[in-house]
C-alpha cells in the first residue's frame, strides 16, 4: 500500500471512532492561504468522509488587508513624487476609487518587487522619487520588511517608508474562537509562519481552548498528514501542539525573531471580516518611525468598508465559503474581481473559483 | 504570500547566495540563516532563506510547492 493511501485508512479509522462515539461532524479550519489553494487543487476535497469539512481561514494576507489600506496606497500612488513598490498580489485589488492597476493606467508608478529590499534599491536608484512599500505579510514576510527598513536606516535612505500591515496569525486564530457564530474543532496550522515562529507557539491556544493545533507543509501527503493527525486528537480527546512538517522546529527561526523584535512593536490592527483584534500587528518602534509612511504623508482619513455585496469578510472568517456569496462567478470572477478574495493567488474565492467551482 | 521554495545553494558571497530554484539562479540574502553553507537545501521566502533543510526531507514534501511556485510564474 502507498504512504498516502494508508494515511487515507488511518483518517477512516479515527473518523469511525469518532462517528461511534456520537459525532459525525468536524471542522477543521486551515489558517494558510497557500493551503487553501493546495487543498483545492488537489480535489482533497472530495474525498474526504461527509462531515469532514475543511474551511479556510485569515491566511491570505491580501486578504484580510483592511480597504482603508488598500485607498490609502492608490491615494499614494497617485501623487506625483511617489512610487509604490509592492508584492505583486495587491496590484490589481480594488479600492474605493480604483485599483493600483488603474492608477498606473492613469500614469501613476506602481513598481512589483518580490522582496522588501528590492524596494530601498529602487529607492537609492530614484533619489528625487518617495519610494512606499506596501509592507504585507505575516510573521513569515515581515523579517524581510525588518532587515530592509533597518537597511535603509543604516544606509540613510531618507527616500523610502513603509506602509505598514503586518499581522500575527495566533492572535487572529484566538479571536475565532472567542466568536460564537463559529465553530472550529481544530487547525491545521500554517507550515511558513511557524517556521519562523516554531510549532510550540501554539501551546496556550491548545491549554485555553483544548483544540487541536498541527502544522503541516503542503503537498497532499503533508495535509492528510496534518488532518489525520487532528482527528486522532479529536477520536483519543488529547488536543495538543504538534508538528508534521520537517522544515518546522520547536522553537522556530530565532534570528528572525529577533529581527522582528528588533523593529516592531506589536500593536492593535484591523482586519477584514474580523475588526480590531489586540495585539496582533506590528508597528515600526520608535527609533525607527521616519520609515513610516503613516507619518511621513499626512494622509487623509480613510474608512473601513467592504465592497458592496461582497461576502469576503466571511469568507476570511470561515462564516461562508465562496459559493454562498451570490456574487461569486457570476460579477465577481477573476478578471473582473469585486473583493481581494477573488484577487489574490491565495484567496479563497480565487482557489475555489479555479478548481472548485462545479 | 507566505510560499517558500526550496532551494540549493549553490555559491555564496558573505550573506547573498546563488539558489537554483527550478533550474533558475536567484540571489537569496541569507541572513535570517547565518549558518547556512554551499550545497545546502535552503527555504527561500521573498527573496531570503528562512530555514535550512534536510535533503531527504525536500524530496519527500516539497512536490506541489515547486509546481505552484511554475504555476505563479505563468
Ligand atoms: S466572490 Fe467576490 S464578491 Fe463574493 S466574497 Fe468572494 S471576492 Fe467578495
Amino acid at each position: 500500500m502507498n504512504r498516502i493511501a494508508e494515511i487515507r485508512k488511518k483518517i477512516d479509522a479515527y473518523w469511525d471512532t469518532l462517528l461511534s462515539s456520537g459525532r459525525d461532524d468536524v471542522r477543521i479550519m486551515e489558517i494558510c492561504g497557500t493551503h487553501t489553494v493546495s487543498i483545492s487543487r488537489s480535489g482533497l476535497r472530495a474525498t474526504f468522509p461527509k462531515g469532514l469539512k475543511l474551511i479556510s481561514g485569515p491566511g491570505c494576507p491580501v486578504c484580510v488587508t483592511g480597504q482603508s489600506y488598500v485607498d490609502k496606497a492608490v491615494y499614494l500612488a497617485r501623487q506625483p513624487d511617489v512610487i509604490i513598490a509592492t508584492y505583486g498580489d495587491m496590484v490589481r485589488v480594488p479600492g474605493a476609487t480604483g485599483s493600483l492597476e488603474a492608477v498606473r493606467g492613469e500614469g501613476g508608478k506602481v513598481e512589483v518587487v518580490y522582496s522588501a529590499h528590492q524596494a530601498v534599491d529602487l529607492a537609492r536608484r530614484c533619489e528625487d522619487k518617495q519610494v512606499v512599500f506596501l509592507a504585507i505579510g505575516f510573521e513569515t514576510t515581515a523579517p524581510a520588511t525588518a532587515l530592509a527598513i533597518q537597511k535603509a536606516d543604516r544606509e540613510g535612505v531618507e527616500n523610502f517608508s513603509a506602509l505598514l500591515s503586518h499581522k500575527l496569525v495566533i492572535p487572529a486564530m484566538r479571536a475565532l474562537l472567542n466568536d460564537k457564530d463559529i465553530r472550529i474543532d481544530g487547525f491545521l496550522c500554517p507550515g511558513h509562519v511557524s517556521v519562523i515562529t516554531g510549532w510550540r507557539v501554539y501551546e496556550p491556544i491548545v491549554n485555553e481552548f483544548a483544540r487541536p493545533c498541527v502544522v503541516a507543509g503542503f503537498d497532499d501527503e503533508q495535509i492528510l498528514k496534518g488532518i489525520c493527525e487532528i482527528l486522532r486528537q479529536l477520536a483519543e480527546q488529547s488536543p495538543a501542539a504538534c508538528c508534521v512538517y520537517p522544515a518546522v522546529s520547536e522553537t522556530g527561526n530565532l534570528h528572525a525573531q529577533e529581527v522582528i523584535h528588533e523593529t516592531f512593536d506589536v500593536i492593535d490592527t484591523y482586519w477584514r471580516g474580523i475588526g480590531i483584534i489586540p495585539a496582533s500587528g506590528l508597528g515600526l518602534k520608535e527609533r525607527f518611525s521616519r520609515f513610516d509612511a503613516d507619518k511621513r504623508f499626512n494622509l487623509p482619513v480613510f474608512e473601513e468598508h467592504d465592497p458592496p455585496g461582497c461576502r469576503c469578510g466571511e469568507v476570511i472568517s470561515g462564516k461562508c465559503i465562496p459559493p454562498e456569496c451570490p456574487l461569486f462567478g457570476t460579477i465577481c470572477t477573476p478578471r473582473e474581481p469585486i473583493g481581494p478574495c477573488m484577487v489574490s493567488s491565495e484567496g479563497s474565492c480565487a482557489a475555489y473559483y479555479k478548481y472548485d467551482r462545479h | 504570500m507566505c510560499l517558500a521554495i526550496p532551494a540549493k545553494i549553490e555559491s555564496l558571497d558573505q550573506h547573498i547566495a546563488t539558489v537554483d530554484l527550478a533550474g533558475a539562479k536567484v540571489r537569496a540574502d541569507t541572513t535570517l540563516t547565518p549558518e547556512a553553507k554551499v550545497g545546502d537545501w535552503v527555504l527561500v521566502h521573498a527573496g531570503y532563506t528562512i530555514t535550512i533543510l534536510d535533503e531527504k526531507d525536500v524530496r519527500e514534501t516539497f512536490a506541489v510547492l515547486r509546481e505552484m511556485d511554475e504555476l505563479q510564474k505563468r
